[in-house]
């Protein structure tokens, strides 16, 4: 437990000072007649980590996944309740969601690098958006890109060369440069290291420390440790509820249900 | 514990050596090496039969792609081909195929007269009967196109009597001329005395190729020139009407549709047309393009409207299954990043797709190439002795398909047509293997792995 103290240490003193990008009230998530995800309540802070942690089939990549409505694409998902981010309903009838998902980007469980060159990967978000004018200032927003995804030291040679021939922890980072290409605000990590060895790991979750500086990041993740070595703010996902929310440091060192305690001592989960 | 030791015991007492098999060991070793076995006979038969059908065709088909000819020189007399001897084209042409038939004939009699070639009992007009009866039309076509032959004297290679062809490949011989009222005894000595004199030669068989079909009393002159020309005609037609219906079918279909009683329906019956049999499609195509959409008969566009509706269901099936072998994760990715739902699928999932697709669409097309049936229904099986004209006014004219031209061949009478269906089939045959083998390039040339 002392591994984690310092990040969450460092966090403890910001949290008062930072605003709530995204808030979520009353959420209910139905696919079909399986109710997955029952009345959640929770407020993603700006320039904060915040980790998804829960057993599996907890609700909490389901979670994760309204906050860029990319469970519309599920046809027999249907969500209520409201999700605001800065302070629109990003369930609201006039919001589409392409023009969402390019302020709250993701990263998925497996990377999944386009089979195309690893410049073409990055500079696709960039591309069907629009961001850029001319071919210079999508080279600097890919190299922008890659150099904040801690990619670019290791592909500025080889930038024709396809995303598919990198290795594991590489495409993710490269997963990582992709999103974070088009300027998000909110980034949505879906156990982003869950195929990668020990070393890629680490080498994201060290990217993702560097990341908050410019945009909050929700992670779910399977490991507990993980979780306290990356977040500031964790929630316990169980059953569909959302049990416990809060700073990680609390989470971890003092749970106020009895549930959360279980998990976090392996007792349940 | 106990239990533990008892049951150690029990194992150790059964005695069994794995060192010899045990009875059931032995059953079950035994079931594998005939299920083995099995498998091997089937694969054996399969390539016998795949090998006797290869053997009996090139056999009898081989011989179509050479054609047997007469050399002689011949005087195109000015006095008979142009009597007026001012080179009109239109004077000319009054002088029909029966008046250069006799100057073959003529020319061939002579030509033996000055060789001292004869055999009893062989008339003039016998001697004239060795010439095809298509060398005149032939010859007048070549003169009527260069009227400056006329007056020359060419060294002509003139087309020889399918009887005569059939002599050199051995299909008719001495015994069968005495039962054939087309050719007698004396005349294919007199063919072997030309033979040896190198007046009768057998060479490559162009017109094989080139021709068009030709009638019962003159097989040697008769072509896949028609059909080659319909079959490509219908090839393409049916190209640009399924490859974007069936794509966009397709795309629809996997990407876009929701999930509910009208899509499943139309699954169901999509795979269902895929199954109807031929000959079904070709009454449907008679009733609905020819006698309610008044759309010609015998023509390519008809055809192609036909085995379109064939091919459709094997391509969007092809299609579907391609498009559904992109993994999710490429989707995920393009939407997570904010690609509506048409870039998603046209930057990313059509370009995976896409050697599925080109091996589906070219494995369709091949099987439409061989379709007959729905053809005959249509009046493709027709004989059609002209060239349809060029593309697009040549889709609506009379043409035939190469597997109609082998059916119609194979039920004529005369063996020499039998010759040319198989010769039909090894090029039908080779237009498919090219198109199976353009398939398996493809699909290895694009083929990627994630």
């Amino acid at each position: 437990m002392n591994a984690m103290q310092t990040p969450v240490a460092r966090h403890a003193l910001d949290a008062a000072v930072l605003k709530p990008r995204i808030a979520a009230t009353g959420v209910q998530v139905h696919y079909g007649t399986n109710h997955a995800l029952k009345d959640v309540n929770v407020d993603i802070l700006d320039r904060t980590t915040t980790a998804f942690i829960g057993p599996s089939g907890c609700g909490k990549s389901t979670f994760l996944r309204c906050l860029n409505r990319m469970n519309d694409t599920v046809a027999s998902a249907r969500v209520t309740g409201r999700i605001l981010l800065d302070g629109e309903d990003i369930y609201d009838k006039r919001v589409d969601p392409v023009q969402l998902r390019a302020k709250v980007g993701m990263v998925f469980q497996k990377p999944n690098p386009f089979p195309k060159s690893i410049y073409d990967n990055v500079a696709y978000g960039p591309r069907i958006h629009g961001l850029t004018r001319s071919r210079a200032e999508l080279d600097e927003v890919v190299e922008r890109s890659l150099t904040r995804a801690a990619l670019w030291n290791e592909v500025k040679d080889r930038l024709d060369a396809p995303g598919t021939g990198l290795s594991g922890g590489q495409q993710q980072r490269l997963c990582i440069a992709r999103a974070v290409a088009t300027s998000p605000e909110v980034l949505l990590m879906d156990e982003p290291c869950s195929a990668l060895d020990p070393i890629a790991t680490a080498q994201v979750e060290a990217l993702i420390d560097e990341l908050r500086e410019h945009v909050s990041i929700v992670i779910v993740t399977h490991s507990m440790q993980q979780a306290a070595r990356v977040s500031q703010r964790t929630a316990f996902f169980h059953l569909g509820n959302l049990v416990e929310y809060g700073e990680t440091t609390q989470i971890f060192t003092n749970p106020q249900d009895p549930r959360t305690e279980s998990y976090i001592t392996g007792r349940i989960g | 514990m106990t239990d533990l030791s008892a049951q150690t015991g029990a194992f150790a007492g059964s005695g069994q050596s794995l060192l010899t098999p045990s009875a059931r060991m032995k059953r079950r070793n035994a079931a594998e090496a005939r299920f083995r076995l099995y498998g091997v006979v089937a694969i054996l038969i399969a390539l016998a039969t795949l090998a006797i059908m290869l053997f009996t065709i090139l056999r009898d088909g081989v011989s179509a792609f050479a054609q047997a000819r007469l050399t002689f020189p011949m005087e195109l007399s000015a006095e008979v081909l142009d009597p007026k001897g001012n080179r009109l084209r239109d004077e000319m042409s009054k002088v029909t195929t029966i008046g250069y038939a006799k100057v073959l004939s003529a020319a061939l009699v002579a030509e033996l007269d000055r060789r001292g070639i004869a055999e009893e009992g062989v008339s003039e007009k016998q001697i004239g009967e060795l010439i095809s009866k298509d060398a005149a039309g032939q010859l007048r076509a070549e003169v009527l196109a260069d009227p400056a032959m006329i007056g020359t004297t060419i060294n002509a290679e003139i087309l020889a009597a399918g009887r005569i062809d059939g002599y050199l490949k051995g299909r008719v011989t001495l015994d069968s001329a005495e039962l054939d009222s087309n050719i007698t005894p004396g005349q294919l000595r007199l063919a072997e005395q030309l033979r040896q004199a190198g007046m009768l030669t057998t060479g490559w068989n162009w017109g094989f190729f080139t021709n068009p079909d030709a009638s019962d009393q003159r097989p040697e002159a008769a072509g896949l020139g028609v059909a080659l020309l319909g079959s490509a005609y219908m090839m393409v037609l049916v190209l640009v009407m399924c490859v974007p219906v069936g794509v966009a079918a397709s795309i629809w279909l996997e990407e876009f549709a929701p999930k509910n009683r009208w899509t499943d329906a139309i699954e169901v019956n999509i795979s269902n047309l895929a199954a109807v049999p031929s000959i079904v499609f070709g009454i449907l195509g008679l009733a609905i393009f020819i006698n309610f959409a008044g759309l010609p008969q015998s023509s390519s566009l008809v055809g192609a409207l036909v085995i379109s509706l064939m091919t459709l269901p094997t391509i969007i099936i092809a299609t579907r299954a391609a498009i559904r072998a992109v993994p999710p994760s490429i989707r995920d990715a393009a939407l997570g990043i904010g690609a509506s739902k048409m870039q998603t699928v046209f930057h990313h999932v059509l370009p995976l797709a896409m050697p599925g697709i080109l091996t589906g669409t070219i494995l369709g097309l091949a099987s439409a190439l061989g379709e007959t049936a729905p053809l005959l229904l249509i009046g493709m099986v027709a004989f059609v002795d002209n060239y349809p004209a060029p593309p697009p006014e040549g889709f609506l004219d009379p043409a035939t398909a190469l597997p109609v031209q082998v059916y119609s061949w194979a039920s004529r009478a005369d063996p020499a047509f039998i010759e040319r269906s198989n010769g039909a089939i090894i090029v039908l045959l080779v237009f498919l293997v090219i198109m199976n083998v353009a398939a398996i390039l493809l699909r290895r040339r694009f083929e990627r792995r994630w």
